[in-house]
């Protein structure tokens, strides 16, 4: 009891401002069960949250439920058939691992609780800066409505044994599947990987790509991608299957360079080649690598639905992902090998010191290799650009 | 009599299955059909409107998305139902026969998602066979360029379908020949100058027919319905309809519900179109046939069919086995690369830990199969009891009742009956998947009960009637003992049904309900085949527990009784 | 030279010690029916299955069978050429009365047409002129002994088994069906083999006797 007192009045110290609110919170958390709605593909990411479940239960008595979704829309499905049923309250899901279209389709349906992330006292980790990565979910303002958790960027991988020197641009992409037709594929374009993979060379590409910072327009769709499709029409008979049928998502294609299907493959996680070499899912030769002109990354957020049965504790878990420490761990290789979302500028220098003492590892790309950060297109591009290849390659 | 009684009794099963099976069916599908014409307030769609249909229309792929569906539909229910008639020829009289529907157990019992992963493993130019024949016979040190999983004329879904399909129809056939006096018309058959396989054909097969047609449409309904087995081995660009509609449910873009809803309509018409199709097909074969049996050709030449039938079906069935095996294999490995035909290295670090994820799914499985199943299985009793104490035959329409919800398309139905049972207050717990699983397992525990049930042997009931036994003590005391066999087999394919449910899971327990067969969905959804191969193995197993307690538990219970050990099943 | 010959024919059970009857030798000439009289259960439709080849599995036959100077014991049952009248009819529920017909008809009558003069000609003999559509079900008892015989004798045996074909017609129905189904099948002029326990079956037949 003592304990929780001097716990709650260290928190107050750390920040005045919202003491009282926070307390409220943590009170309100005590014995919630958080129905976490997350994509259930990745067996790290299913025990990093089961490991912050027992976390947080031993600290606030809040424990996390995952969801394991196949796509993160079903829990966005989900929240509209229960508003379709009038249950405005009591819902069923508590906290939803979301980013762009996604997102984009709840804030503007109402469907998200919030602005809530000021309140998290772990904010104060994150630089918020008006236009920082952590407050634009693929352009669109976050406006406080999600909680940064994970950073996605962009990467390249392949099996160093079979190929010596992989190919760093778009170009040069196409170039190697002429050489050596049927190694080579992406995921299916209804997947955010595939779409990633359409996005990243549309930026490359086009020959003005400060246009897929506004929404698409008709004239400005057809100058942009107009180089795409001369490109794409070109590389896709040189594709795994011609081309014709795709994995369904990254992990798929991932098993598809193990089994040695394919030699290069793509994800959107530069520690997931390291991670998936420690766990036995590719051979130690696997490698990741970012492309000359730099590529996509984005932020992975957690939000909350309006109808969110835990809102409290939902947001102490949203908290929580953003602690220092907890961060660290998700950075850690053999634990989910996610970068960190915090402002390493904002920490202290122990909590420095924690990153840097994490292990490494030689598939684990540095930034040089990572290269520049290219920000996402506006989702009204993505959405056309999936509309029109699949009206151009679906037979 | 008790005549009155038994009516009661039909009339208030009929009453639970109408409000508890069909009425959730009718109005899920009333809710779709409102989204279908544009009316879902929750997305702000609230006039009714056509163009949903149009936007579907204007989709790509929806075209070649049909005629998939179509296509894989009608040729693996086709093929199966061939394969079957072949072996239940060729194997029907030689003494093995009751091995071979045993061997049928661990096919039926195992999920689509299941075999379907094993197959797909099997099959794709890295998969096991290619492994086991790499690089020594084919020179392969990568696997080759060639689409023999997903591949664009859906042949790997027509051959899953037929793996899953076939053991199907097989017990359902043999369950039928029970009724005909095979042995005898054969015999009357040959000394007429048939050949065997003809006589089949001629003879038993237009007999068997009628007895196992409702199974076949169910059959039909389900290959040009299926969703899981469809997105791991069928086409992904475009996928079968039923799995363009799942995506389309499930897309980012919101909006694409009115569409979704509106081919989830297509997807049952799609399926009411089939069986048309079908019942014109039977009407041209049976004028064909009786053609053909008044030419009075004694066809020697069908032995070889049969012997093309049974031995595609014991490939089929050494396939579905082979896929067990693979994904057993799978769970126990650390690394297994292209072109070993073994694992290099070996863990049972997934088993040792049932605390991430497969304990409690195992547990959660276990508890709905076993209440769903002892729903259904009392309801059949009920049913069937009634029927005999009203004295009266089974109608024609309450078949077609009973089988409603498997010849409705679930992706038809599912949606709208989601937000039925949310406005109800009823969604999110075990209570909700019980319901909605138990409206798919009651008719299969109905088709596996029906047949033993009827062909109990009266005088029996008679006799104990005679010896001052009344009613519920003919029933508890002599109907159900003797029924143990078939009762206990028709609860072990209950509890299968009920294992391998996906879609209702899913919708209904709102993703909160975790059982083997969602979390297999979804982590084939991963690349790891290990823990994959973990969840599939005890989605095999757990059903095939009950199916072997089925098969010994009569045997031991009646060891003492020669006329019971043998069995009806 | 149309003869049906049994050369000491023995039928066993499966595991069991002695046969179910003692070592069976006869030559049933062609155009008489020769009877076999034994009790009930002594092996008189084993007898039959095994000639027509439809043994099953649970026995084990030695000895010969010689239709026409040719062995046809390992013969398979279709190409035997043997027809058999069971006890029950076994008309096929599925086909009507004229269809059961055209299925026994044998194959050597081509054309619709002539295939169906084929079956009304047989109609009209068995005194059911008419019924070619009737389903075999609405047929009283000696209505489907005709049926049965004739389709029977449409596959144009080269020898018959009669397997108490009489035995579940009351006696004045049995008298009329014999004397019917026994002036038929003189008339073919083929070996017929009657098993039965009834004396008044041989008496009627009118040909060798035969005990078990």
């Amino acid at each position: 009891m003592r304990l929780a007192v001097l716990a709650a009045a260290i928190l107050a110290a750390a920040s005045p401002v919202m003491a009282t609110n926070w307390n409220d919170t943590l009170a309100a958390a005590k014995g919630q069960t958080v129905y976490w709605n997350a994509w259930g593909g990745d067996e790290r990411t299913n025990s990093f949250i089961a490991w912050a479940s027992d976390a947080l239960s031993a600290r606030y008595g809040v424990t996390i439920q995952q969801v394991k979704l196949t796509d993160t829309a079903e829990a966005v499905t989900r929240v509209i058939a229960e508003k379709a049923a009038g249950v405005t309250e009591n819902g069923s899901v508590d906290m939803i691992w979301i980013n762009g279209a996604n997102f984009l389709s709840m804030k503007q349906q109402g469907l998200l609780f919030g602005p809530f992330v000021a309140d998290l006292p772990n904010a104060r980790y994150l630089d918020l800066a008006s236009g920082s990565a952590a407050t634009v979910d693929f352009t669109v303002p976050v406006e406080g409505y999600e909680s940064p958790w994970r950073l996605a960027k962009f990467v390249m991988t392949y099996d160093s044994a079979r190929v010596s020197e992989p190919p760093r641009s778009m170009r040069a992409l196409l170039k190697w599947a002429q050489q050596h037709p049927g190694r080579f594929t992406h995921p299916a374009v209804s997947n955010f990987m595939g779409a990633t993979f359409l996005k990243q060379a549309l930026i490359e590409l086009a020959p003005d790509a400060s246009v897929l910072q506004s929404p698409v327009t008709d004239e400005a769709f057809a100058a942009a991608t107009g180089p795409l499709w001369q490109w794409y029409d070109a590389l896709r008979p040189n594709l795994w299957h011609s081309g014709e049928t795709f994995p369904e998502n990254a992990s798929i294609q991932e098993q598809m360079l193990n089994d040695g299907e394919i030699d290069i493959a793509m994800s959107f996680d530069p520690a997931s080649t390291a991670a998936a070499i420690e766990k036995g899912l590719l051979p130690g030769t696997a490698r990741a690598y970012g492309l000359e002109g730099g590529t996509i990354g984005n932020i992975s957020f957690v939000a909350i639905p309006f109808n969110a049965a835990h809102k409290e504790g939902a947001m102490v878990v949203a908290n929580f992902l953003l602690d220092p420490a907890t961060q660290a761990r998700a950075q850690d290789i053999t634990v989910l090998g996610s970068y960190s979302v915090l402002d390493q500028d904002k920490l202290g220098p122990q909590e420095r010191a924690e990153f840097a003492a994490l292990p490494t590892s030689p598939a684990l790309p540095t930034n040089e290799e990572l290269g520049v950060t290219l920000v996402e297109p506006h989702p009204s591009w993505m959405t056309r650009l999936t509309d029109v290849w699949a009206q151009r390659y679906t037979k | 009599m008790t005549g009155a009684e038994g009516r009661w009794l039909r009339f208030f099963v009929l009453l639970l299955v109408t409000g508890g099976l069909v009425l959730p069916i009718l109005t899920g599908l009333w809710e779709t059909g409102r989204a279908a014409f544009g009316i879902l307030p929750a997305i702000g769609a609230e006039t009714w409107s056509l163009a949903p249909w149009q936007r579907l229309f204007t989709l790509p792929g929806i075209g070649s998305s049909l005629k998939l569906s179509l296509w894989t539909g009608l040729a693996s229910t086709l093929l199966a139902l061939l394969l079957a008639t072949g072996f239940c020829a060729a194997i029907h009289g030689w003494s093995g026969q009751r091995h071979v529907s045993r061997i049928l157990g661990p096919l039926l019992a195992a999920p689509h998602a299941a075999l379907a992963i094993g197959i797909a493993f099997l099959i794709a130019p890295s998969g096991w066979i290619a492994r086991m024949i790499s690089p020594w016979a084919t020179g392969w040190n990568l696997p080759p360029n060639i689409a023999t999983v997903n591949d664009q004329m859906g042949l790997a879904l027509v051959l899953g379908l037929l793996v899953k399909e076939v053991p199907f129809l097989l017990l359902v056939m043999l369950g039928a020949l029970g009724q005909i006096p095979v042995n005898a018309q054969l015999a009357a058959g040959r000394a007429l100058g048939y050949g065997r396989g003809v006589v089949w054909i001629k003879v038993i097969l237009p007999q068997v027919y009628p007895l196992i047609r409702l199974p076949v449409f169910v059959v039909l309904s389900f290959a040009l319905s299926v969703v899981d087995m469809a997105i791991i081995l069928g086409p992904s660009n475009p996928p079968v309809l039923s799995v363009a509609v799942t995506r389309w449910y499930f897309a980012a873009d919101t909006s694409l519900i009115l569409p979704a809803s509106a081919a989830a309509l297509a997807q049952a018409f799609v399926v009411a179109f089939g069986i048309l199709l079908w019942i014109c097909a039977e009407q041209v074969a049976a004028r064909a046939g009786r053609w053909w049996i008044r030419r009075g050709g004694r066809g020697y030449s069908a032995g070889p069919g049969l012997i093309l039938a049974s031995g595609a079906t014991l490939i089929l069935m050494g396939l579905g086995a082979s896929a067990l095996i693979d994904l057993a294999i799978w769970s126990v490995t650390w690394r297994w690369s292209f072109p070993s035909a073994l694992p290099e290295g070996w863990s049972s670090g997934i088993w040792a830990r049932p605390g991430s994820g497969w304990g409690s799914a195992f547990i959660q499985t276990t508890v709905i199969g076993l209440t769903t199943t002892a729903i259904a299985v009392l309801l059949a009793i009920a049913w069937l009891e009634g029927e005999d104490r009203a004295g009266m035959q089974r109608a024609r329409w309450a078949e077609v009742l009973i089988y409603l919800p498997l010849l409705v398309p679930q992706i038809a139905f599912l949606y709208g009956l989601n937000v039925v049972f949310l406005r109800a207050g009823l969604t999110g717990g075990l209570g909700a998947v019980i319901w909605a699983q138990a409206l798919f397992v009651f008719p299969y525990v109905m088709i596996a009960l029906s047949d033993p049930w009827r062909a109990l042997d009266r005088r029996l009931v008679c006799a104990s009637a005679a010896l001052g036994a009344g009613p519920m003590r003919r029933l508890v005391a002599v109907k159900l003992p003797i029924l143990l066999r078939p009762l206990l087999t028709a609860a072990a394919i209950g509890f299968a049904v009920s294992v391998a449910q996906y879609l209702p899971t899913l919708f209904m327990g709102a993703g909160r309900v975790a059982t083997l067969t969602t979390e297999a969905v979804t982590l084939s959804s991963g690349s790891d085949r290990r823990v994959t191969g973990v969840y599939a193995v005890l989605q095999a197993v757990l059903p095939l527990g009950t199916y072997v307690a089925a098969l010994f538990l009569p045997a031991f219970v009646h060891r003492n009784r020669r006329g019971l050990s043998g069995g009806a099943a | 030279m149309n003869t049906l010959a049994l050369s000491d024919v023995e039928i066993r059970r499966h595991g069991a010690s002695g046969p179910l009857f003692a070592p069976l030798s006869l030559i049933v000439p062609a155009g008489t029916i020769t009877t076999v009289m034994g009790p009930s259960g002594i092996g008189k439709s084993t007898l039959i299955d095994f000639i027509g080849g439809h043994l099953g599995s649970g026995f084990v036959a030695t000895g010969k069978i010689m239709l026409n100077g040719l062995d046809v014991t390992h013969v398979r049952a279709e190409n035997r050429r043997i027809g058999i009248l069971f006890q029950d009819e076994l008309l096929f529920p599925h086909l009507s009365v004229g269809d059961n017909l055209a299925f026994g008809l044998a194959a050597r009558h081509h054309g619709r047409a002539a295939r169906r003069r084929a079956v009304d000609a047989a109609l009209e003999q068995a005194g059911l002129a008419g019924f070619h559509d009737r389903d075999p079900a609405t047929l009283s008892g000696g209505q489907r002994a005709r049926v049965a015989l004739m389709r029977a004798l449409l596959a144009e045996p080269r020898a018959l088994l009669l397997d108490e074909p009489f035995a579940k017609l009351d006696a004045e129905l049995r008298t009329e069906i014999r004397s019917f189904v026994f002036s038929h099948i003189r008339a073919r002029g083929v070996p017929v083999l009657l098993v039965s326990h009834d004396a008044s079956d041989a008496d009627a037949a009118a040909g060798p006797v035969v005990a078990m």
